[in-house]
């Protein structure tokens, strides 16, 4: 048989998950030197991952990074399998068998918890739940948010804590031509939330927005950004950590909170998106639903740049309705591969899939969320991807046990057999043709299709 | 809105920003990286990366550096893309020292 990686015998790799770290691991091994086939596989009907479903509405221009997965998909080298679930309609040992090598970028796809008495009172929700809501996820089409309190809490200050505050400080108008779900527009339209309280359990100078995230709140119709003069006193370590010339992130950040606080309240804003620091739930409380939350105050500890924080005994309430938490994002595991539960990722060495001793399972890869946690942006998983592949292609000679495999066909057969029709990526793209076609006459750049049974209808 | 390669690049060209772009936006001559305005999406994922901060979004871009907007725009067409890290510029580690970096 001829050597793997040539015209007669190609490298076979099968991707499960078609997200970006997906797409970025599929294109390094096309534009690689060797022949490679590369199947992606995906859960839902429709790939692009976060790109699609978590990258909020009013981020169009974020969004045009499937421009790029685009150009990727029309690769004769790349094909798509979507509306497959791994391990339940393919086993992990089936795409062994099939494919010379599985890169997993599947992501981290369930929520951390506070870990606190309440928090599956009704009105406790996470973050994950809401953005796949007003993103058209199927998942969480079908998700109830009530908005008809006075006060939201979001608990977290990273990105996805700032998108779910925004779109709920946003007005219908500033969300109208975006592509955000239609139930999401409606449901927001009749929101009476007044206040908006974006919680952290550390300082200021330690929030982990973008400083383009959190301009963006000084930039809202409806709604006035707020933080206290007395949030914004630093310690001595927390000086010298926005003293770092690398830090400009957070300095930016913390000017930024600054302006905030000099700001006049405009009174004609009907809305208040309050930031507040060195505060950590420690109930929710309510008979039926959320009423109340306990929060306790936070002292920071430790040197520069390993500054944790400390409860100091010291409660306060705050009533409120509804919670969202975004304290971080963990993996699910998959059958048949090897998993690490504390921190929620597939254990790897560069790439390469490791058990619990340590030692490389060979044909197994792994990159993006699921391989380094929840960190980074959509380019940030660019360089992950392609430090994955590198790997892949270094053992390549060990990847060639000889054996002819058979790839996407093998696959095809084993869902024909199950009577399991799958999404291809010419499917796709009648369903993304009919999607935009929907948006037209609404002014958006689409309606998604939010169940699965109507993205299939689009493509018999 | 738009996100920028300014001054600090010349000379160096670390190129550690193009491993994280998203879109592959980057050319480059031989003195330093560029953005294409058309094709970057503003993630603003090569900022931190970049060791002299030489790249600025929009709303940051120090006075003194606005005439790299047009520059940027211009310079892309006909330079070849940089998607992959290359060798920084002979040098380099010099002047990013003398750069206070």
């Amino acid at each position: 048989m001829s050597t793997l990686g040539t015209e007669q015998n190609p490298l076979l790799v099968a991707i499960v998950g078609s997200g970006p770290s997906g797409f970025y691991a599929a294109e390094a091994l096309i534009k690689s030197e060797i022949a490679v086939k590369v199947d992606v596989l995906e859960k839902l009907p429709s790939p692009f991952g976060l790109v699609r479903s978590g990258v909020a509405p009013d981020h169009q221009k974020l969004k045009q990074a499937i421009k790029l997965y685009e150009k990727i998909a029309d690769s004769s080298d790349f094909n798509l399998i979507a509306n497959i679930t791994i391990g339940i309609d393919i086993t992990v040992e089936e795409l062994c068998a099939s494919h010379h090598a599985v890169i997993f970028t599947c992501g981290a796809e369930s929520d951390r918890k506070l870990g606190v008495p309440g928090e599956d009172l009704k009105g406790s929700y996470t973050a994950t739940e809401f953005v796949g809501w007003y993103n058209g996820h199927p998942d969480y089409r079908d998700r109830e948010f009530d908005l008809s309190h006075d006060v939201a809490v979001i608990i977290g200050q990273g990105n996805v804590a700032a998108d779910v505050s925004r779109i709920l400080s946003k007005t219908v108008d500033e969300l109208k031509y975006t592509d955000i779900a239609q139930h999401a527009l409606d449901t927001l339209a009749e929101s009476k939330l007044r206040e908006i309280h974006v919680i952290g359990r550390r300082g200021p100078a330690q929030a982990k927005f973008t400083p383009k995230e959190l301009r963006e709140f000084g930039e809202l119709t409806d709604c006035n950004p707020i933080v206290t003069e007395q949030d914004l006193l630093l310690g001595l370590e927390s000086i010298s950590e926005l003293e770092e010339k690398s830090n400009v992130a957070s300095k930016k950040i913390y000017d930024l909170f600054c302006e905030f606080s000099k700001r006049d309240i405009d009174n004609n804003k009907s809305k208040q998106c309050i930031f507040s620091f060195l505060m950590s739930p420690k109930e929710l409380v309510g008979d039926s639903r959320l009423e109340k939350i306990v929060l306790e105050i936070n002292s920071l500890s430790g040197e520069p740049f390993k500054q944790s924080a400390r409860g100091s005994g010291k409660m306060i309430e705050l009533e409120s309705g509804i919670l969202f938490r975004s304290i971080g994002y963990r993996g699910i595991p998959i059958k048949g591969v090897p998993f690490h539960e504390s921190w929620g990722i597939i254990p790897n060495a560069k790439g390469r899939v490791t058990d619990n001793d340590n030692n490389v399972v060979p044909q197994f890869y792994t990159a993006g969320w699921i391989k380094r946690g929840p960190s980074g942006i959509i380019g940030t998983n660019r360089a992950c991807s392609v430090e994955t592949v590198s790997c892949l292609l270094e053992d390549l000679k060990k990847l060639d046990n000889g054996i002819k495999k058979s790839g996407a066909d093998a696959i095809y057969k084993i869902l024909q057999s199950m009577n399991i029709h799958p999404v291809n990526y010419d499917d796709w793209k009648k369903i993304d043709a009919k999607e935009i076609q929907r948006g037209e006459p609404k002014g958006k750049p689409r309606e998604k299709y939010t169940y699965i049974d109507e993205m299939l209808s689009v493509t018999e | 809105m738009t996100t920028i390669v300014t001054e600090n690049c010349i000379d160096c060209r670390f190129t550690d920003c193009v491993t994280v772009c998203p879109v592959a936006c980057f050319h480059h001559d031989d003195k330093m990286l560029y953005i294409d305005p058309d094709v970057c999406i503003d993630c603003s994922a090569c900022i931190p990366e970049c060791p002299v901060q030489a790249i600025y979004e929009g709303d940051d871009i120090p006075e003194d550096q606005e005439k790299w907007i047009e520059i940027n725009a211009e310079r892309v067409n006909g330079l070849p893309v940089c998607e992959e890290q290359m060798e920084p510029l002979p040098g380099a580690e010099e002047r990013k020292t003398a750069l206070g970096y």
